[in-house]
């Protein structure tokens, strides 16, 4: 029998209907756990301090009404980049050090309203600025799989908070390969929503145009279920779509995927990828044919210009948006701000300054625009485009020294989708030297349903969906 | 040697809409207890986002339509940035090169056109409150501002006097005040004027212009007036003395102090900032379509300039109509323009007298008018046989006249009114009869 923290939601929701436990046993076990794990993951930045008190209220409604909420008694990670009343948030930085936020944000308010029930904020990338986590101001997480290894990021403490097993789900945020970056590393599952799906009113903004708030989890059906409750026009988010919201779930289970057209990009088996990873990549497409979609190679534009494009939007976004951050108000001064964001900061100045403006910014733009342009015609044809995650596996802890573009070279795969405002699941698909490779499967804007469709039928037809046993690797 | 003004005027309106500009606090923030209309939005809190308020944008596409601008089609917000304590996000949400409104314009009474170059939307910022607080001279920041919408039209610099300016000024202030969008109260700081200004002068050497100056923050017509003149005045001073003239580089910012009444230099072009502007990415572009457009002209009212020539067709001479119109008596008009209709009114004589006081359009018109306009005789030698008749049926009156009691006048008064149904002036007749009885 699979032990509580093991279990998925409806495997939890069974536990609770047939009285094997109750959501207050639930998060005991889980923050027994986490008081047992997190010291060496360094996962967890704040706790909820009322958790017990809140599973037991939510204990007492399920005796009395049963369970008619999609997420009720779920525990959950949320990253630190989500306003959460009652717990602080600080977006991995010193400068919101002790920051108590005055209001919920859309999609955390969301999960509180699906019964959702915290446990904690988990650790980033400061300000999301990076793919380690190690560039946190409070230390870097280490990888479940081997401590030695980094998280990937910057949802680095989500991604490792479901493969260490510490809550049943998690909430992350991408910009560009923040979700699928990390979650490859730590072998689960997470998927990046299309921009605007759900809302980023509440989520500490990173890159505007691109943040997009979505789940890790241990399946396609958990983030499925979570990807249903947070998405939706969001009243305080102008670039949210009134697009109905599709019962993801409902989608699910589907044995085998005949008639679906799937792009294998040629560009994405990059020339000094390692050799094993390609093979886990072109394993994965065979997979695809086996389960009887149609797989062709497909090309898009050299992924090293995206890497262009979503540098010079991002810092740019960047330095305007951490302007707020004036050293008048939130107790710190700007110099409480870390190397990478200052590097950020001085960067974004510099592209959206007279003269430059036009050389980067406005160029950056009009690439961008010629990606979604090509991505448009590529969805014509297929169905979803598919390829690595990352390069490579999870990088040692200490790789991102000296290295100012290590976060674009580790997302180099996932940026053109990111910014053009796709959406893209990240599943495991094999491992190598011990460590999980991710794979991507990326569908037209607001194709959600089929993106967790494809992701779903080849999570439960292959066995790469594995958690390591952490007493042993840590 | 010809000196010839250049004078371009940016004026800001504080609309008085609802809510403000990107969240649902209420925008009227006059005289309010600080920070007590403030949400995570206007304080740009961590997180927060901007969502435009719908109705300041149909506003500001009314002011647009008013001055004749064209509506862009595709229009978006920008950021401009910059650091200011009162400036809660580090950067004020504007429109940098898509406006909602560009090119129009406003004639001026000469006919002279003065061209719009754009009319676009912002917020306004917070404001700082300098005081001392334990003995420390401290600043505070109320917030209850940050965000409110603003307007601001752009004229090109097609003014050549500060008369020509302050006529600008007082139609566009007629303007946003008959369309509803503001009162575009002053003291409240609910529009505010930055004339730009610089000279050109013609002399043997060939034409020349001085260096441009902008002007901030002038809270009153006649301020503009007097920093204006005080401009040109330097200005041309300044040229005799140095010979500078304009370059892409020396543009200046000054202020205007209103009590000593001189300008004076706030800061050079070297140390202009440059504001990063961007496309706001929190914000989707707007796409106006031509109906929406329309529907908005619709609403329009008529404005001024119309509702003067609307009211001169009607007869009532051009000084009153404007008077009527700049005072929006809309009652008066109303009246004027229901009795255009009833020929035994004047709406000329009606207009003059509501105008000049004499009528008062909140009462009974038909019977103040009748009264005021009565057809009298008016002709003298009519009135002369009158009372001259009056003084000869009555000799023993006339005899005590004579005797020294000058209060009989009246009595003949009194018969030649009766006599003339009223209608004749008592002036006339007094006059008439003390020169008849002393004849």
């Amino acid at each position: 029998m699979k032990q509580l923290h093991e279990l998925t939601i409806k495997e939890v929701h069974e536990g609770y209907r047939n009285r094997i436990f109750s959501c207050v046993d639930l998060v005991k076990h889980f923050l027994s756990r986490i008081d047992k794990y997190n010291p060496k993951l360094n996962i967890f930045l704040a706790r909820n301090q009322h958790a017990l008190e809140q599973a037991a209220v939510i204990d007492k409604e399920i005796a009395e009404k049963g369970i008619d909420r999609e997420l009720l008694g779920i525990p959950m990670a949320i990253k630190d980049n989500f306003l959460t009343v009652g717990i602080s948030t600080t977006a991995s930085s010193n400068i919101l050090k002790g920051y108590m936020p005055q209001y919920e944000s859309t999609v955390t308010g969301k999960l509180l309203a699906a019964g959702a029930i915290f446990l904690g904020k988990t650790n980033m990338d400061s300000f999301a600025h990076g793919s380690s986590t190690e560039t946190s101001d409070f230390g870097p997480t280490h990888n479940p799989w081997n401590p030695d290894k980094l998280p990937g990021g910057s949802s680095g403490g989500s991604a490792a908070a479901i493969s260490a097993q510490l809550v049943t789900a998690a909430l992350g945020s991408e910009t560009a390969g923040s979700i699928r970056q990390p979650v490859a590393w730590c072998g689960v599952t997470g998927f990046k929503p299309t921009y605007g799906r759900a809302g980023r009113y509440g989520c500490i903004a990173m890159a505007s145009s691109t943040d997009s708030p979505g789940p890790i989890a241990k399946t396609v059906e958990d983030v499925a279920i979570i990807t249903k409750v947070i998405s939706g026009k969001d009243p305080f988010d102008a670039t949210t779509s009134s697009l109905d919201v599709e019962n993801y779930p409902s989608f699910l289970g589907k044995t085998d995927l005949k008639g679906l057209r799937i792009g294998l990009v040629k560009e994405y088996l990059l020339p000094d990828m390692r050799d094993d990873v390609k093979k886990l990549i072109l394993d994965s497409a065979e997979k695809f044919r086996s389960l009887g979609a149609t797989v062709e190679e497909v090309s898009l534009m050299d992924p090293k210009y995206a890497i262009g494009v979503y540098t010079v939007v991002q810092r740019s976004e960047v330095s305007s948006n951490l302007a707020r951050f004036d050293g008048i108000r939130f107790g710190h001064t700007r110099d409480s701000f870390g190397e990478e964001t200052k590097r950020r900061i001085m960067l974004g100045t510099y592209t959206l300054s007279s003269g430059y403006y036009d050389a980067y910014y406005k160029k950056a733009q009009a690439v961008r625009t010629k990606m979604i342009d090509q991505f448009a015609e590529i969805f014509k044809t297929y169905d979803a485009v598919i390829g690595a995650v990352s390069p490579g596996p999870a990088l040692s802890l200490g790789a991102t020294k000296n290295q100012p573009m290590f976060g674009e070279m580790e997302d180099i795969l996932v940026e053109q989708s990111s910014v053009a405002g796709l959406t893209s699941a990240g599943v495991p698909c094999g491992f190598v030297d011990g460590l999980p490779i991710g794979l991507q499967i990326t569908c037209d804007q607001f194709q959600e349903a089929k993106a967790l469709t494809i992701a779903d039928c080849y999570q439960r037809n292959t066995a790469f969906n594995q958690f390591p046993d952490i007493d042993k690797t840590l | 040697m010809k000196i010839t003004p250049l004078i371009g005027l940016e004026v800001h309106v504080e609309l008085e809409t609802k809510s403000k500009m990107f969240c649902g606090c209420p925008a009227d923030h006059f005289g309010k207890a600080p920070n007590t209309q403030t949400c995570p939005v206007c304080l740009g809190l961590p997180g927060a986002l901007p969502v435009p308020n719908k109705k300041a944008v149909e506003s500001c596409l009314k002011i647009g339509l008013a001055l004749n601008c064209s509506i862009n089609r595709l229009s978006k917000f920008d950021r401009k940035q910059y650091f200011y304590p009162d400036l809660a996000k580090g950067y004020q949400i504007s429109q940098y090169d898509q406006p909602f409104c560009s090119e129009g314009f406003l004639n001026l009474d000469s006919g002279k056109k003065i061209g719009i170059e754009r009319v676009h939307q912002e917020e306004d910022t917070g404001k700082l409150q300098h005081t001392v607080l334990n003995g420390k001279k401290i600043t505070l920041v109320d917030f209850n501002r940050s965000g409110v919408p603003l307007v601001e039209i752009v004229s090109k610099p097609d003014m050549a006097s500060s008369a020509e300016a302050k006529e600008y000024l007082k139609k566009i202030h007629e303007i946003i005040r008959t369309i509803g969008v503001s009162s575009a109260d002053m003291e409240k700081g609910q529009m505010r004027l930055e004339p730009t200004i610089n000279v050109c002068i013609e002399n043997e050497g060939g034409i020349h212009y001085t260096p441009l100056v902008e002007i901030k923050n002038i809270n009153s017509f006649n301020f503009a007036v007097q920093a204006i003149e005080f401009e040109i005045k330097r200005q041309v001073e300044e040229y005799e003395n140095t010979g500078t003239e304009k370059s892409l580089t020396n543009k200046t910012t000054r202020g205007y102090d209103s009590v000593k009444k001189v300008t004076f230099l706030q800061r050079t072009k070297e140390e202009a900032k440059d504001y990063r502007y961007f496309p706001e990415p929190d914000i989707p572009p707007f796409i106006i379509e031509d109906d929406f457009v329309e529907k908005i002209r619709k609403e329009l009212p008529l404005l001024p300039d119309q509702e003067i020539s609307s009211l001169e067709k009607l007869g009532v001479e051009k000084k009153d109509a404007k008077v009527l119109v700049s005072t929006q008596n809309r009652l008066a008009i109303q009246i004027i323009h229901d009795y255009s209709r009833d020929d035994r009114v004047d709406p000329r004589k009606l207009a003059s007298l509501i105008v000049n006081g004499k009528l008062d359009p909140s009462k009974d018109t038909k019977a103040q008018y009748d009264s005021l306009t009565k057809v009298g005789i008016t002709d003298k030698s009519v009135l002369t046989a009158i009372v001259q008749k009056i003084i000869d049926t009555n000799p023993n009156v006339v005899a005590e006249y004579k005797k020294g009691k000058t209060n009989v006048v009246g009595f003949f008064i009194g018969q030649a009114m009766k006599e003339t149904k009223g209608t004749a002036s008592p002036l006339i007749l007094s006059e008439l009869v003390t020169k008849l009885l002393n004849s």
